[in-house]
């Protein structure tokens, strides 16, 4: 410890701090503008100059190391003049366009302008003016009030890993700007609108729509991937205006992805496939707007009939991932109250073979602040940066500390973070990859495996794993060994893998044999919330990809669109069609669900309702409603709660949805009960019978659930392009087409367009679901049919 | 080129340069002909005599050789910053990145002597256990580049450089770096990140880069002019440099001279010489006119009035005492054709155009001052504008990362400090003091340009 004295108050602070931590640590304000604790020390601004006793100039506060005994001031008035001359360089040439900028209200220069500037101008001369650049849908500028603290590009190169934003030219010619004319494309390029302290980057889709001030500030928790980030949901005339990271070290830190930060503008979508905000009901093949009641009405008596007729086994219930908790649990107590079990959630799931083998609610299997700890970490089957882009960044600061991290998966897509080493394997090859990881473990360890892992490894390999990527298993293995704290994480792209039981007993048994821990970096906000609920079967019910495989007579869908959100979405939605009835809850409308359902009743989505998330650590998070229902939307718990008193079933009588959410967890605990992703050993299919094409799917970012869906400026980014059909040269090659050329894919013979992908493994495709123009291609994995259009 | 008769010159000793615009002619820079000269033969002493590392800092320090870049920093003070014991590559980096305006004395050393410059960086790295060298050479002298990388491979295949020197088992190897013309890296840390293949910005300190150089490393820089003068020392000894200047001020020391004398050029004379002696080795004042200004050490440094100058002696103490710096050894000799308020136009205008816009007092302020300056040239200048020059180059001083901004605000303070009659004569004639036709007259290229000159 180092003891210090600021403005006379004596200090004892950790070595290695600087003045200005040290001044925040006993709430001392130093004004800034380039200094912000996640990034480097720049040092720039100057604003944050102080006085330390005995050198007689003033010290930048953000760059200068405590040293034992140092006296600082920091309201002195050598540190006060510095700080207000630094202050009139920094105005003369800013616009001082207050009255129209976005940031007013919440400018750093605004706020410090106030205690350190001039009340005149000495400055007389022409001002700078910069060109504004076009940094794509999401990020607006307005260059001239840049006042160069070079925050975003340091956030570009550090936190999103990599510098899409630099600073051109020289002097007061500066500019920020991104390379000849490129957009910002990062997953989460929004946060550099927080980061910067003037108005230069502002939010495109929030420009000019309300001043800060008007905006009243709720708290909520983002509906989308399973991290569980924690927001501030604005609002005006009770519509979302704006959405913003609430701090929170433990989750998301002070960071959002851009997905959560911009898809609130599909809250207030419109048109044919937007919000729906009046029940509806088909009659005669006619869509009909009526009253809740008769909407309700129908919904339990379509319900009862088909369970009287047909048998509750002719029910079925696809729950999105993304619903809450209490919808969820009162889902299934409805289906059940029905006599079926036929519920899932887990809509992109292909191997259910664990069902009924696990100890326990699967798991990240550590504190997402743990992550950050594990020395080594190897990821297995993810998408990770646009899957999980803040865990992704959590693991791009760990790798720079020194842990090792390494990737086994299907697609050489560039993460940002500093790989120790990656193997890119066919999906079909991934299982026997992670089986040469585990024997090299294992033979490292003097451990004894199991019978099935004789085939693997050299003269024997079971799966065809090449000899390049036996090799880096084997690296692997010996990096995994030598470490002190190892995790293993596995992906979506894992857990929707047809092996994705023998995936998790490799993960558990390389686990065990490290003395590690394991886990899922879950899908959706309540991946793990779902099977907390109950939302999928207790009592040998038909799962997901049975209640799509062998359609029902009737179907209620809470929140998904099945089509896009299942692993097979043309199955889905043939067994959709097939259905006598479709009872619909979603807070969307769209031309698929006009086709095949037959009641749609409008839901509240996240910001409307209360209701309860279980991030992927088993966090509790649960939140109120920013804004009233639109239209006749009602929360779906309640709508359910109701259905449920229609159909006569008891324990329907909730007044909250914090009386449905205690009734499920027993309370309101920090975590849920039963975190556990041990599963009861079994066979391993180490097999690898693929012959043909094989089809690599990733759900892309905004592609992923209804609400991203419906954000037009999302949809606007690179990562929602259309999907093309990415193969490597070799396969390109094979099938006489060149990069660019029209394709057809699969039994329809879906027209798309190839591109040519280095990344691709051999005899691969890399084509992307939850896209309207694939979901002709039916399952997720699996071998297609490709050819020259 | 003259070199004063009283002592043997060490630093020119072999220029031989019968053509300044042509390097073709030039003879003495090769690897034989320095070693004719006794060159290498410090570096042969070294491992003959088995010298440890702290046995040539010694030597260093004992000789008073003060930074030649312009700061004055005793470089024998400085190698003795560079961690020993610590395992990994260490660098030793030469700065030829000569851009203060005034300054041309390296580009000779390079072009003329290269292999002193090599010789004294390999002593340096093996002072300091450095495994590497590099030679960052200004972006506008591009042929001299090219003539070190000659000299560098005559010194290589000679075995001066590479693994195991002369036999002695130190490995050391050098490489020159094109830089590619701004001034700011000049600026060690600047230069450094340029090396990296980054925009050319200063670092803050701490930490230095005797800590967290290049790459990180360990790194030392010097100027290519005291890396010239290592040899000499290592060869006579420190007491025998040291007794060629005066006390705390050792060697001898180039002058760029330039402006209104007779022979503009570089001199080399030792530390401790009267300035009045050097004006009379350039050939007097051009035309005979009258000494009005001298700037004494390049462009960033305080100008001085002629007479004060007159009194002083080319040493650090001496200047600094005047209240201006030495620095880079670049007179500027102004003569009283001269406009002082154009004259600070200029500058103003060139620190303007080469702030490099990372810190904020600098890049808006050294904007804010050649706008005002302009201004006042223009005729459009206030009466409040000297008060508000003053202020704002004193807001710039002292604030900012590296020391462009004090160089910006020195000549700014100074001239308005000396010449403030002449800023406001300008303030309210809306002219200049000095007459148009006497300043054009005063000007070899407004001269040699109505003559019909083409260039």
């Amino acid at each position: 410890m180092l003891e210090l004295e600021i403005d006379g108050k004596p200090l004892q602070v950790a070595e290695g701090s600087t003045v200005i931590e040290a001044a925040h640590a006993a709430g001392i304000t130093i004004p800034h503008f380039c200094y912000h604790k996640k990034l480097s020390i720049a040092a720039n601004c100057r604003m944050c100059l102080v006085q330390v006793e005995k050198v007689s100039k003033p010290m930048p506060a953000c760059a200068t190391p405590v040293a034992n005994g140092m006296k600082v001031f920091t309201h002195s008035e050598l540190a006060a003049k510095a700080q207000r001359d630094v202050m009139e360089f920094l105005l003369i040439n800013h616009p001082l366009d207050c009255p129209i900028c976005d940031q007013g209200g919440e400018c750093q220069l605004q706020d410090l302008a106030v205690g350190y500037g001039g009340t005149a101008a000495r400055f007389q001369e022409e001002k700078r003016v910069v060109p504004n650049k076009n940094f794509g849908p999401l990020v607006s500028s307005d260059m001239t009030r840049c006042i160069n603290c070079t925050r975003c590009v340091r956030f570009t190169q550090e936190i999103a890993g990599l510098m899409e934003l630099g600073q051109a030219f020289r002097g007061d010619r500066a500019e920020i700007m991104t390379f000849v004319e490129r957009t910002i494309d990062s997953e989460i390029s929004g946060n550099i609108i927080d980061l910067c302290p003037v108005g230069a980057l502002t939010s495109k889709p929030f420009r000019f729509a309300a001043r800060t001030w008007e905006l009243s500030r709720r708290k909520s928790v983002s509906p989308h991937d399973a991290l569980g980030s924690n927001l501030v949901v604005q609002v005006l005339h009770n519509q979302v205006k704006r959405v913003l990271p609430l701090e929170n070290e433990a989750i998301n830190e002070c960071w959002l992805s851009d997905k959560e930060r911009f898809s609130y503008e599909g809250l207030n979508s419109q048109g044919d496939d937007g919000r729906l905000v009046k029940p509806m009901v088909k009659q005669g093949g006619a869509w009909k707007e009526v009253d809740w009641n008769v909407a309700l009405d129908y919904a339990a008596h379509a319900l009862r009939d088909v369970a009287k007729n047909q048998g509750a086994d002719a029910l079925g219930a696809l729950v999105s991932p993304h619903a809450t908790l209490e919808e969820m649990a009162l889902a299934g107590k409805l289906l059940r109250g029905l006599g079926s079990d036929n519920i899932d959630f887990r809509l992109r799931q292909n191997d259910f073979s664990l069902d009924g083998q696990r100890n326990g609610t699967p798991w990240l299997g550590m504190k997402i602040a743990d992550i950050g700890a594990l020395d080594r970490v190897l990821v297995v089957g993810s998408f990770l940066r646009k899957d999980h882009p803040l865990i992704a960044q959590r693991l791009r600061q760990s790798a720079k500390k020194g842990a090792q991290i390494s990737v086994l998966h299907a697609a050489a897509d560039d993460l940002y973070i500093k790989l120790f080493a990656q193997a890119i394997a066919a999906p079909a090859q991934l299982p026997g990859l992670l089986a040469e990881v585990v024997k090299a473990v294992a033979q490292a360890r003097n451990a004894p495996l199991g019978a099935e892992f004789e085939k693997v490894g050299a003269g024997g390999t079971a799966s065809a794993v090449s000899t390049a990527n036996m090799e880096t298993a084997r690296k692997i293995a010996a990096s995994l060994v030598a470490g002190q704290n190892a995790g293993i994480l596995l992906g979506n792209f894992a857990q929707q893998h047809p092996q994705a039981a023998t995936l998790q007993r490799l993960a558990q048994q390389l686990a065990i044999l490290l003395g590690a821990k394991y886990g899922f970096i879950g899908e959706a906000a309540n991946s793990v919330g779902g099977h907390v609920a109950r939302a999928c079967p207790q009592q040998g019910g038909r799962n997901a990809a049975r209640l799509v495989a062998e359609p029902r007579k009737a179907y209620l869908v809470l929140g998904a669109e099945p089509e896009l959100d299942c692993a097979d979405g043309a199955a889905a939605l043939a067994a959709l069609k097939q259905a006598a009835s479709v009872i619909v809850l979603s807070p969307f409308k769209s031309a698929a669900a006009l086709e095949y359902a037959d009641c749609l009743l409008p839901v509240s989505p996240f910001t409307e309702t209360s209701g309860t998330f279980v991030n992927t650590e088993g966090r509790v998070q649960s939140f109120y409603a920013a804004a009233q229902p639109l239209g006749e939307t009602r929360p779906a718990w309640k709508v359910l709660r109701v259905l449920g008193n229609l159909l006569e079933q008891a324990g329907f009588d909730y007044e909250t949805s914090e009386q449905v959410r205690d009734e499920v967890l027993g309370g309101k605990p920090e975590f849920v009960a039963g975190l556990d992703n041990a599963v009861k050993a079994g066979a391993l299919d180490l097999s690898s019978s693929s012959s043909g094409i094989q089809r690599i799917a990733e759900v892309p970012i905004h592609f992923a659930d209804p609400l991203a869906r419906r954000a037009p400026s999302l949809q606007a980014t690179q990562d929602a392009a259309a999907p093309t059909v990415r193969m490597n040269a070799a396969l390109l090659a094979k099938l006489g087409i060149g990069d660019g050329q029209s394709v057809k894919v699969g039994a329809g013979g879906t027209a798309l367009i190839a591109q040519l992908d280095a990344g691709v493994p051999d005899d691969c495709v890399r084509i992307a679901a939850a896209h309207a123009s694939t979901v002709a291609l039916g399952p997720l994995s699996g071998c297609l049919q490709v050819e020259r259009a | 080129m003259a070199i004063l008769q009283a002592i043997n010159p060490t630093l020119t000793a072999g220029w031989h340069r019968p053509d300044a615009r042509d390097l073709t002619r030039d003879t003495g820079w090769r690897l034989k002909d320095y070693e004719a000269r006794d060159g290498y033969q410090a570096l042969r002493r070294l491992f003959g005599d088995k010298l440890t590392q702290d046995q040539v800092i010694a030597e260093v320090k004992a000789s008073a050789l003060r930074g030649r870049g312009g700061a004055g920093f005793p470089t024998g003070l400085k190698w003795s910053f560079m961690p020993k014991n610590c395992s990994g590559d260490k660098y030793i980096v030469c700065n030829t990145d000569e851009g203060e305006p005034g300054t041309f004395k390296d580009r000779d050393l390079i072009r003329l002597d290269p292999h002193a410059v090599i010789e004294g960086m390999i002593i340096a790295g093996f002072a300091m256990g450095a495994t590497r060298g590099y030679n960052y050479i200004h972006g506008e002298v591009f042929e001299l580049y090219q003539r070190f990388e000659e000299a560098i491979e005559e010194a290589r295949a000679a075995g001066y450089l590479g693994k195991n020197i002369l036999g002695s088992g130190f490995d050391f190897d050098l490489f020159a770096h094109q830089g590619w013309g701004a001034y700011i890296c000049g600026e060690e840390t600047a230069l450094l990140e340029s090396i990296e293949g980054k925009k050319g910005q200063p670092r803050y300190k701490p930490p230095f880069p005797a800590n967290v150089g290049l790459y990180g490393r360990p790194t030392t820089i010097n100027n290519t002019e005291s890396l010239a003068s290592i040899p000499y020392i290592l060869r006579r000894g420190g007491q025998a440099f040291l007794d060629l200047g005066k006390p705390n001020n050792g060697g001898t020391k180039l002058f760029s001279v330039s402006g209104h004398v007779n022979k503009p050029g570089n001199y080399e004379v030792p530390m401790g010489t009267p300035f009045a002696k050097l004006l009379e080795m350039c050939g007097g004042m051009r035309g005979g006119r009258k000494l009005k200004a001298v700037i004494p050490g390049g462009s960033s440094a305080p100008v001085l009035p002629g007479d004060v100058m007159m009194e002083c002696t080319l040493d650090y103490d001496s200047i600094a005492q005047a209240g201006s710096m030495l620095g880079s050894g670049a007179v500027i000799v102004m003569d009283e054709t001269v406009c002082m308020v154009k004259a600070l136009e200029r500058l103003s205008w060139f620190y303007y155009e080469e702030s490099c816009g990372q810190c904020t007092p600098c890049r808006e302020g050294t904007g804010w001052l050649y706008k005002v300056i302009h201004r006042i040239e223009h005729g459009r200048g206030r009466p409040e504008d000297l008060e508000l020059l003053d202020d704002v180059a004193k807001k710039i001083m002292g604030r900012t990362i590296c020391a462009l901004g004090d160089a910006a605000a020195l000549p700014v303070i100074s001239f308005v400090k000396h010449f403030r009659s002449e800023f406001e004569y300008h303030v309210e004639h809306k002219k200049c003091l000095v007459p148009l036709d006497v300043q054009k007259a005063g000007s070899t290229f407004h001269t040699r340009l109505m003559a019909g000159a083409t260039c």
